[in-house]
């Protein structure tokens, strides 16, 4: 369903993304992961164009991201994303939130869009919170409603960019929960993040990043069992070790 | 001061209260028309389209290197001569005060969506709004609040401006208080009339900027 092949990213001088090839098959979870400036998020914001990239090419079903003739307001509206700082609208009730895409871009009436928001935030158990506004709730709760927002729009692929990096240790998993049963639900899903717990409960495969360059893509089990690189070898021992 | 007679001001009320309702309407005209040019300039001047942003700030530019009497005499003149009809005081005067207004709002407006997040228009995009449904529903509306308390500051000094209207005989607060001044012989009953009429009002409004950052901040 993604493909992504042989793309480079420059800033000025220098390589942020260095002919990183990888593919996401529909209802697939893959995970991305690495040290920090590793490139990962730059990556998952070339998918659905929002960083443009220099070189290569990127195609989200039958539409070519990098093509310049591409509608990329078409494109974005059916791929979901979820951001590190969540980046709810803070003028917006957590209701408003939801309707405002689905209103404006896919056309629901409000009654429409009404109801598909309450039926998407109960199931993240925030009913009671869905006339506050963002700034009334946890930084979990506004994680949950981000990934409802984007649910909200019906998308065909949901991109995560560190969904819990931003997060208090004790609201991490109330995320993680929503976002496995996503994936259990057979949502294809690209996720950047250092929860390695994650990762193996319901990654199908591992990418990892280093220095702009994918140095392994390879099936969960074997990426966590049996690591090629030093490179991956010296991150897990970093992050799985205590 | 034994002649300090205060009936000057009662028997000239009417009279005053034209020029005040003048000089209020030119200000709240010229604040709505500065700030709706202004954003309009502001977003051009953001474009990444070189010749739009750079046109913009051309204006921006030109219009601040120039003193504001200069430009309502420009106006007072040209306008005229453009349209080849004239138009009147008012409203040559109303188009120098947005013309040159909007070029101040576009300052304090650019400021204001640049203070906005990033990652807010993203999510934006993100969710397939297009550039002017992410500038209306989501940038601008927190922009605006952001900046309401400066908004209204430079309507304040907007308004202090207005007595410069006096150069196209317009007969704004300031011009009719001085007309009654020369014409009854009250020059300090008048002159400090006026000037506690402009104190109240302004004072005022540095009260609600006051409050309206109180309330950004709580």
């Amino acid at each position: 369903m993604i493909s992504i092949e042989n793309i480079s990213k420059w800033y000025g001088e220098f390589r942020v993304l260095d002919d990183c090839s990888s593919r996401v098959a529909k209802g697939e979870v893959v995970v991305v992961c690495g040290p920090s400036g590793s490139g990962k998020s730059t990556l998952i914001k070339c998918v659905n164009g929002l960083e443009p990239v220099q070189k290569g090419k990127i195609t989200v079903e039958d539409m070519e991201v990098t093509a310049k003739r591409t509608n990329l307001t078409k494109l974005r509206s059916r791929i979901g994303m979820v951001f590190q700082h969540f980046e709810l609208y803070p003028h917006m009730s957590v209701r408003d939130n939801l309707c405002l895409g689905q209103e404006k871009v896919l056309g629901r009436t409000r009654d429409e869009s009404n109801a598909k928001t309450e039926q998407l935030i109960e199931r993240v158990g925030l009913s009671a919170h869905i006339d506050k506004f963002p700034g009334q709730l946890s930084g979990g709760q506004q994680q949950r409603v981000a990934i409802s927002r984007a649910l909200a729009m019906d998308p065909i692929a949901m991109l995560f960019d560190e969904p819990t990096s931003a997060l208090d240790p004790e609201m991490i998993n109330e995320v993680l929960d929503v976002m496995v049963e996503l994936a259990q639900e057979g949502m294809t899903m690209m996720v950047v993040t250092h929860e390695m717990g994650f990762a193996r409960k319901v990654a199908d495969r591992v990418v990892f990043m280093d220095e702009g360059r994918i140095v392994e893509d390879r099936e969960t089990e074997a990426f966590f069992g049996n690591p090629e690189s030093d490179r991956a070898k010296d991150f897990l021992a970093k992050i799985l070790n205590h | 001061m034994d002649d300090f007679d205060v009936s000057v001001v009662i028997d000239n009320l009417p009279f005053l209260w034209d020029g005040l309702q003048l000089s209020l309407s030119l200000t709240g005209l010229a604040v709505l028309g500065g700030i709706v040019l202004g954003t309009l300039l502001a977003l051009m001047r953001l474009s990444g389209f070189a010749p739009v942003s750079l046109l913009a700030a051309g204006y921006v530019n030109l219009i601040r290197s120039v003193p504001l009497i200069l430009v309502i005499f420009w106006f007072y003149f040209l306008v005229p001569l453009a349209l080849g009809r004239p138009i009147g005081s008012f409203y040559s005067a109303l188009i120098a005060f947005v013309m040159f207004e909007a070029a101040y709002y576009s300052e304090i407006i650019r400021a204001g969506i640049q203070s906005i997040r990033k990652g807010q228009v993203h999510a934006g995009q993100a969710t397939g709004l297009n550039y002017w449904q992410i500038q209306r529903y989501i940038v601008l509306p927190q922009a605006f609040r952001n900046m309401l308390p400066i908004l209204v500051t430079q309507g304040i000094i907007l308004f202090q401006d207005t007595s410069l209207v006096f150069v196209v005989s317009l007969r704004d607060f300031m011009t009719a208080s001085s007309i009654v001044a020369r014409t009854e012989g009250r020059l300090a009953e008048m002159y400090i009339f006026a000037a506690l009429v402009y104190f109240v009002i302004c004072f005022a409004g540095s009260l609600f900027v006051r409050r309206l950052q109180r309330a950004k901040t709580a």
